[in-house]
């Protein structure tokens, strides 16, 4: 779980058998105002993203940043190394032979926007090889998991648990703490 | 004052929230007119009892067998690179006349083996293809093994190999003596170390999620570490599903257009030089499109031993292969029509060295080799317009090492026919592999087997995550 949460924040957390249940209740869940912490699940689950109601990522803009830098990288080495930096004449082509550059300028946008988008990815979420992050019971198995925040004094535990046993929600766990 | 009700008993906000919870839940991707991907009736923790049962179950006995045979092979090739580097590339049966043969022979094999994973990983993937999860990490993991194969080659020609990261342009005391950007091998270079950057990260990024699994399924010990500190930390989180589904797709996005160029940069070692026979405009798309065909057909090679005996006939069907053998087929049309086009142009073109090198193909020296090639890539492909044989396991196997002998001897006849004879009679000749050269070939296949076979058994062989994503593919939507 983010160690971003402040220690005495709760949760509560529903478990469903199959992604459609989890869909439902997570938009019944917030349109009746109940705040939605997150929802863990084994595979990408459509429709789940307007449910819970979060926006497309950004991190296409990363990897276009990124491919720029790679393309400016590689004609900017390419032409300061082979026309500036140690001038050779190969073949009586010119110095700056500019359609020669364009397959490892093309190589290193891509290499450059896939890294840097990957890289944005494990940071934001923050993946790394140390995490002590464990996951929910089964959540990597078949379980689905609906995750509430429990707001002081304005969360309504009647409520949530009738949303979420109206939609076959097989476990329901209140005052988690992550 | 009582509160206006519908016929269900709802309120008029019940009501609307009902309507929106439907408009939020609908899903559209549910048909009763698709065949389901999956056979066998399975649940979501079936699928991951099955899938990862394989690989935390105890090696058989076929696997040990198989893995032995690869080392012996592997060792062949290490004994082989010995030499080649303690004694000299004069151990290779090159000569004045023929300088590049066998390296480059098994280097552009190798690399377009390769070419069939990126295809199903990332082509497949935005055309939307869900057929596809069953087999993407295999194929993923032998596109990953080809290209190192094919590393080997090129570095093991310098001659110094440890001297190869000469090939990255860094400052240096020799002047700075720069690398030349002209040149299509250093092209080479950028294009293969970025294919296999991009190939690692998108092949890892899709194992995350079962490396989770694999993790919370492991008992404490080395594995568990292992997948502890390999999966990242992964929870399944929605948020962190979302941005993986986007990075996802930016990588297959930049792949696609990657696995095109690779191919295309390889034959422009040969098409930016002025040989009869290499100097052809074809040789981009005519390239590409030979490697997705030898990378399928080895794709299918693999599957078949794989599934047999994995027992994955649940997971990879028949159907699987069907669509793979008509992808060959595709394929292979392509290379037959280029290899007419081939013939046409050099005709056609008039140049008395082209048409020489034409006859030299059909008729020359080396004729039995491009008969080979022109049967196993061109003629025998066309068998899979029958359905009963794209439906038969056994002749599709056959048929699929075929193809792979078919698609090693095309590289091995554009090369060799151009250079055995040049423009001078004297000093043609007639190359034959030495035994360091079969060794290395050798050599280059127990690697890739073994470093397949290891990945059997360390990582799950299917995406387990994204097959559960298409369980239910051909169902109704639940309750519907």
């Amino acid at each position: 779980m983010r160690s971003t949460n402040t220690a005495h924040e709760r949760f509560t957390a529903a478990y469903f058998d199959n992604e459609d249940d989890l869909v439902a209740s997570a938009a019944e869940a917030r349109l009746r105002g109940l705040e939605i912490y997150d929802a863990f699940t084994p595979f990408p689950v459509h429709g789940l993203d307007d449910a819970v109601g979060i926006k497309p990522s950004r991190l296409t803009w990363v990897a276009f940043c990124g491919g720029l830098l790679g393309l400016l990288t590689a004609i900017g080495l390419q032409v300061w190394t082979s026309a500036y930096a140690w001038a050779l004449n190969i073949g009586g082509k010119p110095f700056n032979s500019v359609p020669l550059w364009v397959p490892v300028a093309f190589e290193l946008t891509v290499l450059f926007a896939g890294l840097s988008a990957i890289g944005a990815l494990f940071i934001i979420s923050g993946l790394h090889p140390f995490s002590k992050r464990k996951s929910l019971e089964g959540v990597n198995d078949g379980n689905f998991v609906l995750v509430l925040k429990q707001p002081d004094g304005s969360y309504d535990s009647d409520r949530a648990r009738s949303i979420f046993n109206e939609n076959g929600a097989f476990r329901i766990e209140e005052g988690l703490e992550f | 004052m009582a509160v206006p009700m519908d016929r269900r008993g709802l309120t008029r906000e019940e009501a609307r929230l009902h309507e929106e919870v439907g408009r939020l839940t609908e899903h559209p991707v549910y048909s009763p007119l698709r065949k389901p991907l999956v056979g066998g009736d399975k649940s979501y923790s079936d699928i991951t009892n099955d899938i990862h049962s394989i690989h935390e179950g105890k090696a058989g006995f076929g696997w040990w067998i198989a893995f032995t045979i690869s080392l012996i092979l592997l060792l062949a090739g290490i004994v082989s690179g010995y030499l080649t580097v303690t004694i000299g590339i004069g151990t290779w049966g090159l000569n004045k006349t023929v300088g590049w043969a066998f390296d480059i022979t098994n280097f552009v094999f190798w690399i377009g083996i390769g070419h069939a994973g990126t295809f199903i990983s990332a082509i497949l993937y935005l055309f939307n293809q869900k057929w596809r999860t069953s087999i993407n990490r295999s194929a993923e993991a032998m596109t990953l093994f080809a290209v190192m194969c094919a590393g080997i080659f090129p570095i093991i020609h310098m001659g110094r190999p440890w001297l190869f990261y000469w090939f990255l342009p860094y400052p240096n005391t020799r002047g700075s003596l720069w690398v030349n950007f002209r040149s299509p091998l250093l092209w080479d270079f950028f294009a293969i170390s970025t294919y296999f950057t991009i190939s690692l990260v998108f092949w890892y990024l899709g194992l995350l999620p079962d490396l989770a699994t694999a993790r919370d399924r492991a008992k404490p010990g080395w594995r568990k570490t292992f997948y502890t500190v390999l999966c990242l930390g992964w929870d399944g989180s929605n948020r962190t599903w979302s941005r993986y589904e986007t990075v996802y797709g930016i990588l297959a996005a930049l792949a696609t257009p990657l696995v095109l160029s690779v191919h295309s940069i390889v034959s422009f070692d040969f098409a930016t030089s002025l040989i009869p026979g290499w100097h052809s405009t074809i040789f981009p798309p005519y390239f590409v499109a030979g490697a997705v065909f030898s990378g399928f057909a080895m794709v299918m090679t693999l599957m078949i031993l794989v599934r047999k005996v994995m027992r994955l006939e649940n997971y990879i069907t028949i159907d699987h292969f069907e669509k793979m053998c008509l992808v060959t087929l595709l394929t292979g049309s392509i290379v037959g029509l280029a290899y007419i086009t081939e013939l046409f142009i050099g005709f056609y073109g008039g140049n008395p060295n082209e048409i020489f090198m034409i006859i030299n193909r059909l008729l020359g020296p080396y004729a039995w080799a491009y008969w080979i090639m022109f049967g196993c890539n061109a003629l025998l492909p066309q068998l899979f317009w029958i359905k009963k044989i794209r439906r038969s396991i056994p002749l599709i196997f056959v048929m699929s090492i075929f193809i792979n002998i078919g698609m090693w001897f095309e590289r091995f006849v554009i090369i060799m026919v151009s250079l055995h004879r040049d423009y001078l009679p004297s000093s043609w000749t007639y190359y034959m592999p030495s035994y360091v050269e079969v060794g290395l070939l050798v050599g280059s296949f127990g690697l890739f087997f073994s470093a397949f076979l290891v990945f059997l058994r360390l990582f799950p062989i299917i995406a387990a995550s994204e097959v559960k994503g298409v369980l239910n593919y051909a169902k109704h939507k639940h309750g519907a």
